[in-house]
């Protein structure tokens, strides 16, 4: 059977809902695994890198968590073309450990927001937007103070040509206006993917809509993807 | 005994320490010699009012904390209930209120802080919190900063630590212009036979510290910050306030869970007001046994530091532990893998003292019993307030009729009291441990269970939090049992039943024998509510001087109640949940304007009596609650509360942007039509309301239908006459969006 592997730092929080979705909702096995361990669970598919507060998040966030032992096995992982998958604090780490390119700032309104919001699908690719159709809204919970996407204008523009550009912010409807930005994004970026496509970082937590009794199964379009493109989807 | 430059320890040293001539004297006989400075300390912060309840305890013995669910009751560090499948939980709330006024994000982070480690000490993984804060006026420049302050303080930590805040109230009022309310709950879940308590029992046992490092601050934070009224040097005890670390109690959370499943661990303790004094003396005197400690083995944050200060710190994120003898290393090595110092600093003995060690020196040599049980009980006299009299005076035919009903729902809708509350909430993470049902913004909170293993469960937990201050300055005794009653009908809205509460009790200077009067009022008030609801008090929390130069706060007896649902799937939401269900009134409006938000914001007055609690009706209703939803009889359910029946209208439409048309049929004043506040009413939404009326009558819950969803309007009228209120839901929604953030905003 296929593993997912959701690494845990300390101060992660969304570790335990990662593998609670991927299980209940998708039949995965998902595992837990520390931080200081330096190698990934023999025969791991997919690698997850969970939400919360790596370490506390008082340096940047996502600075310290880069350094932990199993990142070096992580970015081993992804260099081979195994998929990486970092919702918010793991986008973050992603970053930092330069394996999705841009910066995550302070929100432009500098408080955190929990809410739920619109993202647009840009790009319906394997390994992580296969389920879904380009164009397509999807419905997810976003939670961060530090979810202002940067990258500078060209690199925004090489992204975009790139076809790096995975989600964006939009309004219901799809349209991208200012108020369906919740932090500001340049781009109203909400998730980017690496060149080779096997590693994507988004603010938004997909496992938190992965039931309808918590609010919604829009999560499942890309957890399933990326399920479906390891052959794991139950 | 001691050789160093310490101040002389004598009756006047005793007194800036707060205590009074008469505690010093008895401090003396225990003794049979002058204490140390230590030893001074330790008596000081143990028979604090915050660690003694000496003024409360009377009182507070004749609440009923017993049920065939309770486990464990009040005395512990939380109170925990059982509900079902082998699973607890466990609960309390707790004030923040003087550091948060003195420092309100570090003041509110610590309290949060605090409130989760009574919790995981027990053995629970802490899965939802509450919060139940106030400020004064929100026009003032004072209190938008202290808002912002203390909702980046819970946010902060919680968010951080990773337990949802999913509920909470937040209100304001003139009272609380000198004193801010910080009150925190949290609610952990546990195998019920995997609790832990904090004793330190086992002659030899390793006594462990856990946690973070003792530094200087927060020294005498609890004894004097919290038990001693404000005045014009209270800025100067800002160095009192702790600050929080919210990523090593996340680390604490997960080791202490850790060895806990470890099976080494014996007892566990918080330290939380006044550090390892209180930790190490309640845990051995529940045990009925002593400590010896060694002072220098403490990790310490500073150089230098006395046996006075290591031992009354109140660094924040640290625990006491009694393990197995033998088992030091197994448990060194859990914390050593969260990054987290676990070090032996003593061990249990069988002689009932506690001795301190520092330096090779005895500091501290004291039996621990008279310390920890016999700190003096006070019996204070009561008084009943001289302008009750003149409070609860109302004569309604002399207040003039409200000739604007849309203008009068606009204001209320606009007030920061029944105004949105989504400023505060989108700050906090209400979704993490994936469980929240329904977060911020019900009636109650609704958190699904989910074992500890991470198999869902079909059970879910109902919690709700709240007191109408002004109900408890004109009737403390019927504000309490209101407060009581609403919570219930809260967590009832949803589907749940009733489980049990805990509270806490924020007054004055209990030195006054009016404010003694209304906490005995208040109390008294809590206890029938709690009897006649069959909800045992399982905890609680008392915060006394809550006043500035004199000045004291509403009685506010903040009540936090837990339920429970059987079958998740079946739950009701407060807001209307689609167009073309019949709106059924359940319960009965009465002629009760006193003390209702219309009184206050369209006649400038707070006076007059609370409404009536009928509490025997109330479980009635509660009862037909949750049969009728989990029969689907009732689809949406929302308790009427402030503002009244067309305030509690608007609120169901708000939530899901449907409209209604209601038409009202009782022969009253129009205002209490409108905005009264009569207690034990719902308004619920059926498809088959003819169903619904019947079984209302067979409960004895006197209902009628009153209206249908739909639309993008809400009209209020009577039959055969023009409504009195016709208003675009988006306009409505808008000025309650807006009440808040609007008032930030003109800073």
């Amino acid at each position: 059977m296929e593993v997912f592997a959701v690494i845990q730092f300390p101060g992660s929080n969304d570790d335990r809902d990662m593998r609670f979705a991927l299980k209940s909702a998708l039949g995965v096995d998902a595992r837990l695994v520390w931080h200081k361990e330096r190698e990934l669970p023999p025969g791991t598919n997919a690698v997850l890198l969970p939400g919360g507060f790596s370490y506390g998040d008082y340096l940047r966030c996502g600075a310290m968590a880069r350094f932990s032992p199993i990142m070096a096995a992580v970015m081993r992982f992804a260099a081979a073309g195994g998929p990486v998958l970092g919702t918010c604090n793991g986008f973050q780490v992603l970053c930092e450990a330069g394996l999705l390119p841009g910066a995550l700032l302070r929100n432009r309104g500098l408080d955190f927001v929990c809410e739920w919001v619109h993202v647009r699908v840009e790009r319906a690719a394997a390994p992580f937007t296969s389920r879904a159709r380009a164009g397509q809204r999807l419905q997810l919970p976003i939670k961060h103070g530090d979810g202002c996407y940067f990258a500078a204008p060209d690199e925004l523009a090489r992204l975009e040509a790139a076809g790096q550009i995975v989600l964006r912010y939009c309004a219901p409807d799809g349209s991208l206006d200012d108020a369906a930005n919740p932090n500001g994004s340049a781009g109203h970026v909400a998730g980017v993917r690496n060149a080779a496509g096997n590693v994507m970082g988004l603010m938004p937590h997909p496992e938190h809509a992965a039931e309808a009794l918590t609010g919604g199964t829009d999560g499942l379009v890309i957890l399933g993807s990326l399920a479906d493109a390891v052959g794991a989807a139950a | 005994m001691s050789a160093r430059r310490e101040p002389v320890v004598d009756l006047a040293l005793a007194r800036e320490h707060g205590l009074s001539e008469a505690e010093w004297r008895r401090i003396l006989e225990i003794l049979g010699r002058t204490p140390s400075f230590a030893e001074l300390g330790i008596f000081s912060v143990m028979w604090s009012e915050h660690c003694s309840y000496k003024s409360s305890r009377k009182h507070l013995k004749t609440l009923p904390s017993a049920g065939e669910r309770v486990l464990v009751g009040p005395g512990e560090g939380a109170g925990a209930v059982a509900i079902g499948d082998g699973l607890a939980v466990i609960f309390k709330i707790e004030s923040h209120n003087h550091p948060s006024y003195i420092e309100p994000t570090q003041g509110a982070a610590t309290g949060v802080g605090g409130i989760l480690r009574d919790v995981f000490s027990m053995g629970a993984r802490p899965i939802a919190s509450l919060d139940s804060i106030r400020f004064g006026p929100l026009e003032e420049p004072k209190h938008k900063m202290l808002l912002r302050g203390v909702v980046h303080g819970i946010g902060g930590y919680g968010n951080a630590v990773g337990v949802p805040t999913v509920g909470g109230e937040t209100t304001f009022h003139p009272c609380y212009r000198g004193n801010i309310l910080v009150n925190a709950f949290n609610l952990g879940l546990v195998e019920a036979d995997r609790i832990f308590l904090g004793q330190a029992t086992g002659i030899a046992n390793p006594v462990i510290y856990v946690g973070s490092r003792t530094g200087r601050d927060g020294i005498h934070g609890a004894s004097l910050l919290a038990s001693a009224e404000f005045d014009d040097r209270t800025e100067a005890k800002r160095p009192t306030v702790q600050v929080g670390d919210p990523f090593t109690e996340k680390c604490l959370i997960e080791a202490c869970l850790d060895v806990m499943r470890s099976g080494d661990l014996v007892g566990i303790q918080d330290m939380g007001a006044a550090g390892l004094t209180c930790s190490s003396f309640e845990m051995a005197s529940r045990a009925g046994t002593g400590i010896e400690m060694d002072l220098d083995r403490v990790p310490q944050r500073a150089a230098g530091m006395t046996p006075y200060e290591l031992l009354l710190s109140e660094s924040q994120e640290r625990m006491l532990l009694v393990a197995r003898q033998g088992a030091e290393e197994r448990v060194r090595a859990i914390f050593a893998d969260w990054d987290l110092e676990a070090v032996v600093v003593g061990r249990v003995t069988g002689d009932g003292r506690m001795r301190v060690r520092w330096h090779g020196e005895t500091v501290v040599d004291i039996p621990v019993d008279p310390v920890a049980q016999s700190a003096p009980l006070y019996d204070r006299p009561l008084r009943a307030p001289a302008d009750l009299g003149e409070r609860q005076k109302l004569d309604l035919a002399s207040i003039e009729p409200e000739s604007d009903p849309l203008g009068a729902l606009e204001q209320l809708l606009d007030s920061p009291n029944l105004g949105a509350k989504h400023w505060v909430w989108r700050q906090y993470d209400s979704l993490v441990q994936g469980n929240t049902v329904v977060g911020p913004g019900g009636d109650a909170a609704l958190v699904r269970v989910k074992r500890e293993d991470g198999v869902a469960t079909r059970k879910a937990l109902a919690m709700a939090v709240h007191c109408n201050p002004r109900w408890c300055w004109l009737d403390p005794r019927g504000g309490t049992i209101a407060a009581v009653a609403e919570t219930a009908r809260r967590v009832a809205c949803s589907g749940a039943r009733p489980l049990a509460l805990t509270n806490c009790l924020n007054f004055g200077n209990p030195e006054k024998p009016e404010i003694m009067w209304e906490f005995a009022e208040a109390v008294r008030g809590l206890g029938e509510a709690a009897e006649a609801l069959g909800t045992p008090v399982v905890s609680g929390n008392v915060s006394f001087y809550n006043e500035t130069a004199g000045v004291p706060i509403h009685p506010t007896p903040t009540v936090a109640m837990v339920g429970l649902l059987d079958d998740v799937e079946r739950h009701a939401v407060s807001a209307f949940p689609t167009a073309g269900l019949a709106i059924v009134l359940l319960g009965e409006t009465r002629e009760e304007l006193g003390g209702s938000h219309w009184l206050q914001l369209r006649r400038g007055r707070e006076a007059g009596l609370p409404p009536s609690v009928d509490l025997a009706h109330e479980r009635r209703l509660h009862g037909l609650l949750a049969d009728a939803v989990a029969n689907g009889l009732v689809r949406s359910a929302h308790g009427v509360s402030g503002g009244g029946l067309a305030v509690a209208l608007a609120e169901c439409c708000f939530g899901s942007s449907i409209g209604a048309r209601v038409a009202l049929g009782e022969r009253l004043r129009l205002e209490a039509l409108l905005f009264g506040e009569s207690t034990g009413r719902v308004v619920a939404t059926s498809a088959d309301s003819g169903a619904l009326l019947a079984r209302a009558r067979a409960a004895g819950v006197p209902a009628r239908r009153i209206g249908e969803t739909g639309g993008r309007r809400l009209v209020i009228g009577a039959e055969e006459r023009p409504p009195w209120i016709d208003a675009d839901l988006a306009s409505l929604a808008a000025i309650w969006t807006r009440a808040i953030p609007r008032r930030l905003e003109d800073s």
